[in-house]
């Protein structure tokens, strides 16, 4: 039993936005980054079906970035992963299906049973790259999956689709699958010092995508965008707010 | 380049807002407009789809009644095939997440999604997302494609309405067995409050922290008259229930007064909010998202307005 994950150590930034000189984005000294959090409830699951299965195969966290990304990695490491691989790629390139089939030239040679993906980034909120990616693989999926329960025999698996509204699709899949995790599917686990401080010493694999060739779109320029007109701000303490608060409700619901 | 196709979306046989949604954008692109729907008796959405701004319906029959990825793919694929349309139209919606990313990265497209602008530049279609939680937009293009594939986000676009008189296409398209088959579809549990009929919502977020606190905002609603409703990340840590979520997952509410304490507005919470109703929205981030269609916003701490609240509706 092998399960990919793959996983995206996304941008989240400050007060203060700058971009780059051309435009085109963020300049990175303005965020910070942290492991997406579909992607580690991705990872949680991973851990769990092997834990189901009995504690047996393999648990791989595959990335794609630069070298700082490796703290997403070690993170999945900690928490129980076995194998960490990432691809190096152009960091600028936020396009899912750039990013879909740079993943499946990683991922191809391992030939998994299951791989999980988050639904989508918190800094880019795509939806995109599973399902790129299960076309890259020539695998099926199932995209929003608030539940798997898989089963090793038959080489199926159950997932509960959460559709707009909190509707459920039970939908039963061919294994191998690419499964599009959503959150609130598992809490996932807190790993513990010690395990932070040994998954700092795992190695990590470095694999280089050619890339280039795949690609959906093309970043003109980036924004801020203008503040709609008439969101007024309250100004002053909790409590001149609180009053203002209190009397807009008041004049609304009257 | 030749036309639209938007691909319709439905569910238990009721055709989706978004649908509409899609039309729209596409009359807005110009060209002509053709509708794919895709369903086992396929007829019996063209009256409803026969609205103005569509040119052709083209009916597809399918052996599942509800959606399977495999299906609406291998179809979808068959149209482009058939029709080579310079665009093709999905809602960013949980479906069209399925399939809509693998036509694009099979047939080489160019794609994106949560697309919510749209113009026509002299070479080409610029298209508008977010980036960075929403607080960075970009302007997207598709240099040396010769069709785009776009995931539509839900509600950016005003429906279109008024008759149409769209010619009917039928299509036989071979597909082959679906693997990801659809089973059953299971509702939500009901739950022991309607968040979608009260006029006044005190909604709470990630900001608040911890679960200790939900009884201090549930007593705040209490005090102000107020129901309590949550965001999503409340939902999935398991403290409050789906019935009170507000958001794409959610409920579609419409109150007259939505106040937002610690909810940054993420596109998916903001979904969920429909209505003239005004916003207040207290955040200590200056920058976040809900601010951006807040009537009112305050950057200051949530506890301590809630606090004050408190003294004020004692």
């Amino acid at each position: 039993m092998k399960i990919v994950v793959c996983v995206k150590h996304v941008a989240v930034l400050g007060d203060e936005i700058r971009f780059t000189t051309d435009e085109r984005d963020v300049d990175e000294d303005y965020y910070d980054r942290t492991l997406n959090e579909w992607d580690a409830c991705a990872a949680e699951e991973a851990l769990r079906i092997r834990e189901r299965l009995g504690g047996e195969g393999e648990v791989l966290v595959v990335t794609v970035g630069g070298p700082s990304a490796d703290v997403a990695l070690q993170r999945c490491l900690a928490m129980g992963a076995d194998r960490a691989v990432r691809i190096s790629f152009d960091q600028t390139v936020h396009d899912p299906i750039a990013i879909g089939h740079a993943l499946s030239e990683a991922i191809v040679p391992e030939q998994p049973d299951l791989v999980l993906v988050g639904v989508q980034s918190s800094d880019s909120v795509q939806g995109s790259t599973g399902t790129a990616l299960a076309q890259f693989l020539d695998l099926p999926r199932v995209a929003v999956v608030k539940k798997v329960e898989y089963d090793h025999a038959t080489r199926r698996a159950t997932c509960h689709r959460e559709l707009e509204g909190g509707l459920v699709d039970v939908v039963e899949v061919d294994t191998p699958a690419v499964l599009a995790i959503q959150t609130g599917i598992n809490e996932p686990r807190y790993p513990t010092f010690r395990a932070i401080k040994d998954a700092e010493r795992k190695e990590i694999s470095l694999v280089s995508a050619a890339g280039g060739a795949v690609s959906g779109y093309h970043v003109r320029r980036m924004f801020v965008p203008p503040k709609p007109e008439g969101a007024e701000m309250l100004d002053g303490g909790p409590a001149d707010v609180a009053r203002r608060i209190a009397e807009i409700v008041k004049e609304r619901l009257a | 380049m030749n036309g639209t196709l938007v691909v319709a979306e439905h569910l238990r046989g009721e055709l989706r807002d978004v649908t509409f949604e899609l039309v729209a954008a596409a009359a807005e692109i110009g060209g002509p407009v053709s509708v794919a729907v895709i369903a086992r008796d396929p007829s019996l959405f063209t009256d409803a789809l026969s609205v103005e701004g569509v040119d052709e319906i083209v009916t597809v029959q399918a052996e599942a009644e509800e959606f399977e990825n495999d299906v609406y793919q291998q179809v979808i694929e068959a149209l482009i095939e058939d029709r080579g349309p310079g665009f093709v139209l999905l809602g960013f919606t949980v479906n069209g997440m399925g399939y809509g990313p693998a036509v694009a990265a099979k047939l080489g497209l160019g794609f994106a999604s949560d697309v919510f602008r749209l113009s026509r530049e002299e070479d080409g279609l610029l298209a508008r997302r977010a980036f960075y939680g929403a607080k960075v937009h970009a302007e997207v293009d598709f240099p040396g494609k010769e069709r785009v594939l776009l995931m539509l986000r839900p509600g950016a676009w005003a429906p279109a309405e008024g008759r149409g008189d769209p010619t009917i296409t039928d299509l036989s398209v071979q597909v082959t067995a679906p693997r990801a088959r659809h089973l059953k579809l299971v509702d939500p549990p009901a739950g022991d409050v309607d968040i979608t009929a009260a006029d006044f919502l005190l909604s709470i977020g990630r900001g608040i922290g911890t679960r200790e606190e939900i009884p201090r905002f549930e007593a705040l609603a209490g005090k102000m008259g107020a129901t309590l409703s949550v965001s999503r990340p409340l939902v999935d840590a398991g403290w409050m229930t789906n019935a009170r979520q507000v958001g794409q997952s959610g409920k579609t509410v419409r109150p007259k007064v939505y106040l937002a304490l610690g909810i940054s507005g993420a596109v998916q919470h903001l979904a969920g909010i429909k209505g003239d109703g005004t916003i207040i929205a207290v955040n200590t981030d200056p920058e976040a998202a809900i601010f951006g269609v807040a009537r009112y916003g305050a950057v200051v701490d949530l506890f301590e307005v809630a606090e004050a609240l408190a003294e004020l509706f004692a």
